[in-house]
């Protein structure tokens, strides 16, 4: 029972909660809240992983411009609750049954099938360091570089998407 | 030192969350939420396996994966909007015919 498994217990904890209180919440805001304290909580599992510039990229792009995104849309559209609709019956139950089943089906292929093995490194100080931030930004930019390309090319086609759909045409009514 | 099971287990239970969020909620919000929540998912154990094999291949693929969020994320909002506009409601019960 040392420190390092105390931390990640305490830590599990919070981001089970959290995506729990997520998926539970009446209210899409409370939600949406919920979701950025449980990526705020998996950027300090990326801490304890050795892995400082996902940790501050995913607070940035993921708690920060995406979440910030999700609140405008949702406040824009007044849609945080939403009015009951035409649901079928049965979906739920059916939905609960089949989560159980993914859940025994990902326990059985991890526990039975050769579990992974290994114990993660805890943060040194060079995987804090500017040196090794060095080296990823190195096989970034080197082994990697055309998926880095294309991902611009995605980013700059999403941007150009995003601006066709959101555009009113002339005339006003569509 | 914590085993890598460990933090696979936790993997699996936030994608498993995740994967509930898309089918009981019937907010597209939520629903899109829950999608975030299943690439979080595999991102940590992308990050954990990474960090058991001293390697930066993991951390560069979870580069990518929020990037490819961000995009999905701005057309995904669009989309929804767009649905607002034209059928006064965004509940997807209500959302089921091909017409505009």
């Amino acid at each position: 029972m040392n420190i390092d498994f105390i931390l990640f217990l305490v830590l599990a904890l919070a981001a089970i909660a959290t995506a729990l209180g997520m998926l539970l919440s009446r209210n899409a805001v409370y939600s949406a809240l919920f979701l950025v304290l449980n990526f705020a909580v998996v950027a300090v599992f990326y801490l304890l992983l050795g892995a400082p510039f996902i940790a501050m990229a995913q607070v940035t792009v993921y708690a920060g411009a995406i979440m910030v995104l999700f609140l405008f849309v949702i406040m824009l559209l007044g849609a945080d609750e939403l009015a009951p609709g035409k649901a079928l019956p049965w979906q739920r139950p059916l939905a609960a049954t089949l989560a159980v089943v993914l859940v025994i089906e990902a326990a059985y292929l991890l526990l039975a099938r050769g579990a992974p093995s290994g114990l993660v490194t805890p943060p040194t100080e060079y995987t804090n360091s500017t040196e090794s931030l060095r080296e990823m930004a190195l096989a970034l930019f080197g082994q990697y570089l055309l998926p880095f390309e294309i991902t611009s090319i995605l980013l700059l086609v999403a941007m150009v998407g995003a601006i066709v759909l959101a555009k009113q045409e002339k005339g006003g009514r569509r | 030192m914590v085993p890598v099971n460990y933090y696979i287990i936790l993997s699996a239970i936030l994608f498993t969350l995740g994967a509930l969020g898309v089918l009981v909620r019937r907010n597209p919000l939520i629903m899109f939420m829950s999608i975030e929540l299943m690439l979080n998912a595999a991102n940590l154990a992308m990050v954990a396996f990474s960090s058991v094999n001293h390697s930066f291949s993991g951390q560069i693929f979870v580069f990518f994966v929020i990037a490819v969020a961000a995009a999905e994320v701005a057309v995904g909002l669009a989309l929804i909007v767009q649905i607002f506009k034209s059928k006064h409601t965004i509940n997807v019960d209500d959302v089921n015919s091909l017409k505009g």
